[in-house]
């Protein structure tokens, strides 16, 4: 798993959550609220997704990691990597 | 006491054959009907009636996505109403606009769901959506009407089981008569096809339809009827008081002119014929009128055995053989019960006639029963009459509530 495959894990469930966006153009070191169309209900769907679909739980007090696409490789890279390790 | 006068100025509607009021009225004079066959969980292939109005036509996708069906129905109808009334909505006082919807019931359908989604994660409640609450909150459809829209005003839904859409209507004309607001968008909506629950609740009462061709599922009156055709559905109206209505110089579709609702309280599900007679009764009595005055009835009749027997000996009671230009009708035969969005889609749907003078039948009656045969049933084909200044919509509930509406011809 590598931060750039962590982006594109995120950019997919956005992409899902949020349909009417335009994805093309995402910059990953700006803030994902400032440049597209997400509410708090929103980021509670990604935090839902990354449960659902890959096993990774997201502390509340740990939201604000996600508040970037960079931000979110950071943090999300090594659970992916400890899921991975743990087989 | 004088009550304002209160007229309809506006149709937006989505029913099983048809998306405009143009649409489904040409399909009930020509006999066409919107029945189909839908999986639903758990039960398999069924009889429903669908809707296949274009969703992405006043929504977003991530809308679709958050809200309900039941949401996305309203929202579509509400903007049809707008747009049909004519009314320059932008410069609207918005806080100054009513939305009373009226629904069989809501939550079924995204309860079911959830159930459905954390059956697949062993029950762990933690995969349950943080959007249960907003889409199951009795006032959703309502709520996402006033979101799309920007109306500040009052927005609820109208619990009334399947007398809920007639019910959208007489609460919006007490709240313009009461000058709680200016403008409102009423009637009903159901997405009830979508929640298994209901199609084997009536499975269970021995009242869900079957029959090999679908579009002759639904058939009121007929002998051989053998239950429900479960429908989503919607229609909303825009009512105003005449004084605005034609200061505005809107077209006026007609005005209400009587109302009324009763409860049975004597079932939870059978009908009682005493109590609706006295609720058909008691509108025509508010609306100045007699029995005889009444051109048009469109009635409740869902197909059920003794359902359809029982509003067909509550109209004797009041109608009998004294009402030679009363003429009776049934709007289901084509597009199965919509639940909460009946009532105000059988309104809809009759409306016309008092444009083209014909009263468009019941169909799929192919051999009468005789504890149905009323005076004045339209059957299979339509009919043209010499005069259609009334019609009067029937909608009955479980749990026993009644409603019955007229709307008469605008005379200025």
């Amino acid at each position: 798993m590598t931060k750039e495959e962590c982006k594109k894990i995120v950019l997919d469930i956005i992409a899902d959550i949020a349909p009417d966006e335009d994805l093309s153009n995402v910059k990953p070191e700006v803030r994902l609220r400032d440049q597209l169309q997400l509410d708090s209900m929103d980021f509670l769907d990604i935090v839902m997704e990354l449960r659902k679909r890959h096993s990774i739980e997201v502390p509340e007090a740990d939201y604000q990691q996600l508040a970037s696409l960079d931000s979110c490789a950071e943090y999300l890279t090594p659970k992916f990597l400890a899921l991975v390790a743990k087989g | 006491m004088k009550h304002a006068r209160i007229v309809i100025t506006g149709v937006g509607l989505t029913a099983p054959n048809g998306n405009s009021l143009p649409e489904f009225r040409k399909n009930l004079l020509n006999g066409v009907a919107g029945i189909e066959r839908i999986e639903v969980r758990y039960m398999g292939s069924q009889l429903a009636g669908v809707c296949h109005y274009d969703a992405l036509k006043y929504q977003k996708k991530k809308e679709i996505r958050v809200g309900t069906r039941a949401g996305s129905i309203s929202i579509y109808c509400a903007r049809e109403a707008l747009h049909d009334s004519g009314v320059n909505f932008e410069v609207m006082a918005k806080d100054r606009v009513g939305i009373y919807i009226g629904c069989t019931e809501h939550g079924n359908v995204e309860t079911e769901n959830e159930i459905y989604n954390i059956s697949k994660f062993n029950y762990d409640t933690k995969f349950w959506s943080h959007y249960h609450n907003p889409r199951t909150v009795a006032n959703n459809p309502a709520g996402e009407t006033s979101l799309n829209l920007g109306i500040t005003g009052p927005a609820y839904t109208i619990g009334a089981a399947c007398a809920a859409g007639n019910m959208g209507l007489i609460h919006a004309t007490q709240m313009l008569r009461l000058g709680e607001v200016d403008f409102a968008l009423c009637g009903g909506v159901s997405e009830s096809i979508h929640t298994f629950g209901i199609f084997a609740g009536f499975k269970s009462q021995n009242a869900l339809a079957t029959h090999d061709d679908p579009h002759k599922a639904s058939r009121p009156f007929d002998k051989a009827r053998n239950g429900i055709v479960i429908s989503e559905g919607g229609c909303l109206y825009t009512l105003e008081r005449l004084d605005d209505a034609v200061a505005r110089g809107a077209k006026i579709y007609g005005e209400i002119a009587g109302y009324h609702v009763n409860s049975d309280a004597s079932d939870y599900v059978l009908p009682n014929p005493v109590r609706q007679a006295e609720c058909v009764r008691a509108s025509i009595t508010r609306a100045g009128l007699s029995p005889s005055d009444i051109h048009v009835v469109n009635t409740h009749a869902t197909a059920t055995l003794l359902g359809d027997i029982q509003e067909c000996e509550a109209i004797r009671a009041v109608f009998g053989e004294g009402c030679p230009h009363t003429y009776i009708n049934n709007t289901k035969s084509y597009i199965g019960h919509c639940m909460g969005a009946a009532g105000a889609l059988e309104l809809a749907g009759n409306l016309p006639s008092f444009d083209d003078f014909t009263v468009h039948p019941s169909i799929n009656v192919d051999d009468l029963d005789p504890l149905c045969a009323i005076p004045g049933l339209v059957l299979n084909q339509p009919r043209r009459v010499a005069k259609v200044d009334t019609i009067l919509n029937n909608s009955f509930g479980m749990l026993g509530i009644n409603s019955a509406l007229i709307v008469k011809r605008f005379h200025p």
